[in-house]
């Protein structure tokens, strides 16, 4: 279990970073917290001839920033700053819920958010409620940048609508306001990936109904965001809410089986796992 | 000190990042990569090593072809039984056929382990591929595919006893049942995997051996006979140990005779160091067994006949015999009266990795078949299974008990002392068991599924065929005690402190305790089967006795008094009632070797002493006497020592994720004398743990074509601490007659019972049968919602 021999480059600008990866391109991966990439070149199930360590870039914010209504995420804001700043608490819940989920502590202290999204596991929190949330990566190459929404940034299992010579140089997501939210999952053990997890939003409406947003974890290829017919607050305690996430569960889900769980097992929990969000999630909202 | 709640002494070292592991030798060492057979069956047809021969770094490539003598012949079979009807253990490095995914093929030495793997990659190895037999029960049958090219069937040993008449008893029998149980493959997984480092210093062709292992003097014995030298020529070193729970105590594993071969060949240090990848394809695994039970009851549930019919997986090989179905043989009756039981068992080979003892070595699957048949028993025959229990427990006064078949050492299995019933209603005490059925009901009420579960087990601990203790006194006062097995963190600093801070009257912290150097201790066996609190640590007591017989003997002279008038306390002999005589137990080493040269200043008492004998005409040594006060002792047991334990479950199913979630967890247990609670409080807490892995989390899964599907541990699921709820542990304590420190082991303990008690628990839940170890959600989903998508 050690890499394949590949030229290390450490460079200290984003502008470096744009050169190296246009001169590298698809010989090239980016190091971010190498909580996954490390585990990848060491059982050598990818051996790339490039590694671009980005941790010695100057000059990077390494907490969320509030820029007019959008946090803005860095590419070495690590899990653990992201979970513990105080920005996320009050514009993000759902960021710091979803984060309470992933890994352990150790692995939060290194592994970055902006590279949880890039690494596009479809099992891993984060992509979920960037998906949730409607979040938007900026991407930039030495051609120059661009935006990329969620729904368009997720291809499929670990991968990503990226050009080999762009990377996320930022992560936006829009503050959460009066949205509440809650996340749900099990794991066979606490800090695993899970067997099934949802992220919920719910959004007040007029008349007092409700709009719930779920976006699963580890359900399907790529995380999506899924929004139940309009509810009331009587809808959401009683079985309305349970039919409308079954008929989701049933029809927009891709689980599969695994040594762990069925797919049948896992739209199992998809449904009773949706319900527990979504429930939860209307719950934070009257308390607003 | 005995008896006390002495803290662990490693604690700190090992905590803090002061271990010293086999790895973190030579640092400078070579070291080696493997080419392992992708395939569980197939014949090597050609390897072509050319593209690792240009690998800069590469310093040789080694194939079957190049071993000669007996590297070249198949490893050793361990531990021989009269029942192995086909014997079989692997090559070093494969020679024609490859029998597992996993199995060694080419070993490659490189200046360091990356350029190993780089070479390692480019070599070439063409396969014929065979058909692999993984599935156990079919491997068994008449006609199955042959996990060996050419062996006539999968049996590589039978074994079966009979005690009293079973056919006899169950034509008899006012209800008689059949039922089959199956428990599934597991791996120890110690948190270190193996490890090797050889140095061969060609001057003096000494080999010194450093090796992740429960069992150094063994590594010793073997190599010495390999290489065809003499033992002083070989020294293992088993430092500090990152677990083994079993899985280190086979020997040998390929890597452990060729690192040190690589090393003599080469002239330079080598190492190897397995990753985790390794350790699930070429380390053992153990559990899986399938039995098949007959049993005949009279109407209050008492056990008329017994009789158990399994198969045991033993891998693609059985290099260490068929201990591990003959230990569930011998200990499946458990702490019951069986008067007509007979087993009779096939170890079966399969395209796997073999298999050996893990922490339990075939209890628990024992107690699984006994505690499930207890429970369904009672459940038939609509009666309470503690009745059940009750009725059918062995007595107090019926020890020494004789439970009529053969034991693991080829004794008969004689229990030396217990009290079941005791322990049995202490436990039921604890839980709460009376109350337990209006607490079930009112769960019920609220929509919530509550099960409780019992299960009791013996365990022989304690076997031979010995241990030994090196015990020394320094000038410093400071004693040394060296016993030959090596440590994977259970406190032998501590317990074996103890012991000889007593017999020696000294402070526990003057007692350096050192574990698995051949070159302290040469003789010994290793730690495994929970035997070196009752082996070695009575080889201790002794060694520690004689050396205060000549304490007190030496002492006596010096002080002009009678051998009895001498006593050993704080770190001094002295005349009984006379504190003002004491003499320094340091000193009196010292003075103990008569210097002819008198080198510093405490040496000059020494020195002094000698003329003095000289000018009364006597001889400085005494006759019989040795220089200084020390000691080598031995202590070779007669036969085992049974230590037992009763443990109850209280779980609950979520609705919602068919998760388990243990509610509470006691633990009844007794080990014999304890030495140290805190200790054995740990070992039965982290046998649990254990136990608990292999009730919920751990199996190992294997595909149809042989390949493992979870060898990592991100898959292969120990629990985590957040999975573990404190058990409620309660000790009773019943001497073993058999030794002199009245101990019992206790390193498995905690493991046996808990498949077996998670079983009766979910089984009480669901109110249906549970005959099948481990659980996993996934299982108690499809139990709970067998059809139609989930309701
Ligand atoms: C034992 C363990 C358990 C874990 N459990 C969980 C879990 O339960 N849930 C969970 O969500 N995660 C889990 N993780 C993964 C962890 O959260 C990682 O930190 C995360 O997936 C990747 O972040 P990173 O900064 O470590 O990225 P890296 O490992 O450095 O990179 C991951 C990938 O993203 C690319 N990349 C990184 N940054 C950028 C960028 N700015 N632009 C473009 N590409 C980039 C890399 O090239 C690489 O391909 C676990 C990890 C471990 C080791």
């Amino acid at each position: 279990m050690k890499p394949a021999p590949f030229a290390y480059h450490r460079p200290r600008t984003r502008e470096e970073v744009d050169g190296l990866l246009a001169e590298f391109g698809g010989e090239a991966k980016i190091l971010a917290g190498g909580q996954s990439l490390i585990p990848i070149l060491n059982m050598r199930l990818a051996a790339p001839a490039h590694v671009i360590d980005i941790n010695g870039l100057a000059d990077e914010l390494v907490e969320p920033a509030l820029l007019g209504g959008t946090v803005t995420i860095g590419p070495l804001v690590r899990h653990a700053a992201a979970e513990g700043s105080q920005l996320t608490a009050t514009a993000l819940p759902l960021l710091a819920q979803a984060l309470a989920y992933v890994a352990h502590p150790a692995i939060r202290s290194r592994g970055t958010v902006v590279g949880s999204i890039a690494h596009a596991d479809p099992a891993a929190e984060l992509p979920a409620a960037f998906a949730a949330l409607e979040g938007e990566a900026r991407v930039r190459s030495a051609r120059g940048s661009r935006s990329i929404a969620a729904p368009d940034l997720f291809v499929s299992h670990l991968e990503t609508s990226l050009e080999e010579d762009e990377w996320i140089e930022e992560v936006r997501l829009p503050v959460q306001g009066v949205r509440g939210s809650a996340v749900e999952e099990f794991a066979r053990r606490h800090g695993d990936y899970a067997l099934c997890g949802v992220v919920a939003l719910a959004e007040p409406r007029a008349g007092s109904r409700i709009v719930l947003a779920l976006a699963y974890i580890g359900m399907g290829p790529a995380p999506v965001r899924l929004e139940l017919p309009e509810l009331t607050a009587s809808d959401v305690a009683g079985d309305a809410l349970e039919d409308a996430v079954r008929t989701l569960a049933h029809e927009q889900l891709e689980p599969e089986d695994d040594i762990h769980a069925s797919a049948r097992y896992r739209r199992w929990l998809a449904e009773r796992l949706g319900v527990r969000a979504a429930r939860r999630a209307a719950g934070a909202l009257e308390k607003h | 000190m005995f008896g006390e709640r002495v803290e662990r002494r490693e604690d700190l070292r090992l905590l803090t990042g002061g271990g010293r592991y086999t790895d973190d030798f030579e640092h400078d060492a070579a070291q080696a990569a493997f080419v392992r057979s992708e395939h569980a069956h197939a014949r090597v047809l050609d390897v072509d090593v050319t593209g690792a021969l240009e690998v800069d770094g590469v310093l040789g490539v080694y194939t079957h072809e190049d071993l000669t003598g007996g590297f070249a012949a198949p490893l050793p079979l361990l531990v021989p039984h009269e029942g192995i009807v086909r014997p079989r253990t692997q090559y070093a490095l494969a020679a024609e056929e490859v029998c597992y995914a996993g199995e060694t093929i080419v070993m490659v030495v490189a200046t360091d382990r990356y350029v190993a793997e780089d070479a390692a990659g480019r070599i070439r190895v063409s396969y014929e591929p065979l058909e692999a037999i993984v599935d156990l029960a079919r491997a068994a049958d008449a006609g199955a595919t042959v996990a060996h090219a050419g062996a006539p069937d999968n049996i590589a040993g039978r074994v079966s006893e009979e005690k009293g008449d079973v056919d006899g008893a169950l034509a008899n029998a006012p209800h008689v049942f059949e039922w089959r149980f199956e428990i599934e493959r597991s791996a120890s997984t110690p948190m270190e995997g193996r490890a090797v480092v050889a140095r061969y210093d060609e001057r003096d062709g000494m080999l010194m051996v450093y090796d992740s292992t429960q069992a150094p003097t063994g590594i010793r014995g073997g190599l010495a006979a390999l290489f065809g030298v003499d033992l002083e020529r070989v020294q293992v070193l088993a430092p500090d140990v990152g677990g083994g729970f079993g899985v280190k105590v086979m020997q040998f594993y390929p890597e452990e005779v060729l690192i040190p071969w690589a090393a003599r060949r080469l002239g330079t240090p080598v190492k190897w160091t397995e990753d985790r990848r390794e350790h699930f394809i070429g380390s053992n695994h153990e559990r899986k067994q399938i039995h098949h039970v007959r049993v005949g009851c009279d109407d209050d549930g008492r056990i008329l006949a017994f009789e158990t019919r399994f198969v045991h997986d033993s891998g693609a090989y059985c290099p260490y015999g068929l201990i591990v179905p003959v230990i569930t043989s011998a200990q499946l009756p458990g702490p019951y009266k069986l008067e007509n039981y007979r087993y009779e068992f096939r170890a079966v080979y399969t395209n796997t990795v073999s298999t050996s003892p893990y922490r339990g070595a075939g209890r628990p699957q024992g107690a699984f078949v006994m505690e499930r048949t207890l429970d369904r028993l009672a459940r038939e025959l609509a009666l309470d299974p503690v009745d059940v229990r009750r009725r059918n427990l062995i007595q107090p006064d019926e020890f020494p008990y004789e439970v009529g078949v053969t034991f693991q050492d080829g004794g008969p299995t004689v229990y030396d002392s217990g009290d079941y019933p005791r322990g049995l209603e202490l436990l039921l005490d604890a839980v709460g068991y009376a109350g337990f059925a209006a607490e079930r009901e009112r769960a019920a009420a609220e929509g919530r599924r509550l099960g409780l579960g019992l299960g009791c087990y013996v365990e022989g601990t304690g076997i031979g065929p010995y241990e030994g203790a090196a015990i020394n006194v320094m000038g410093d006062g400071t004693v040394t005690v060296a016993i030959g097995l090596s440590t994977q963190g259970q406190a032998h600093e501590t317990v074996f402190a103890q012991i000889a801070a007593d017999e020696l009257g000294v402070d526990v912290e003057r007692v350096q305790v050192s574990t698995g150097d051949t070159r302290r201790i040469g003789y010994g066996v290793g730690t495994f089967a929970s035997r070196s609190a009752g082996v070695a640590g009575n080889a201790v007591k002794r060694a520690a006795r004689s050396v205060r017989h000549q304490a007190q003997e030496f002492a006596a002279r010096l002080l002009e008094a009678a051998v009895d008038d001498i006593e050993l306390a704080d770190g001094a002999a002295r005349v009984k009632g006379s504190p003002q005589s004491a003499i320094p137990l340091g000193r009196l080493a010292l003075v103990a070797n008569p210097l002819r040269y008198a080198y510093g200043a405490e040496a000059t008492e020494a020195a002094v002493f000698a003329r003095k004998a000289y000018s009364s005409g006597e001889a400085p040594l005494h006759e019989d006497a040795t220089p200084g006060l020390n000691a080598v002792e031995y202590y070779s047991p007669r036969s085992g020592v049974f230590g037992f334990g009763m443990h109850a479950a209280i779980v609950e199913i979520d609705p919602d994720t068919c998760n388990l979630l243990v509610r509470r967890y006691v633990i009844v247990h007794d080990c014999g004398r304890v030495i140290n609670p805190l200790v054995v409080d740990g070992q039965v807490q982290g046998g649990f743990a254990q136990g608990l892995g292999g009730a919920f989390f751990e199996r190992i899964v294997y595909d149809d074509t042989g390949q493992i599907q979870n060898a990592s541990f991100m898959d292969f699921l120990i629990p985590y601490a957040t999975e573990v709820p404190a058990p409620e542990l309660h000790h009773t304590e019943t001497p073993s007659p058999s030794n002199e420190l009245g101990v019992k082991g206790v390193g498995e303990a905690g493991a046996i019972a808990v498949p077996a008690v998670i079983a009766n628990a979910v089984a009480d839940a669901l109110e249906r049968p549970i005959d099948s170890m481990p659980l996993s959600p996934l299982q108690l989903f499809d139990m709970l919602h067998p059809d139609g998508n989930g309701r």
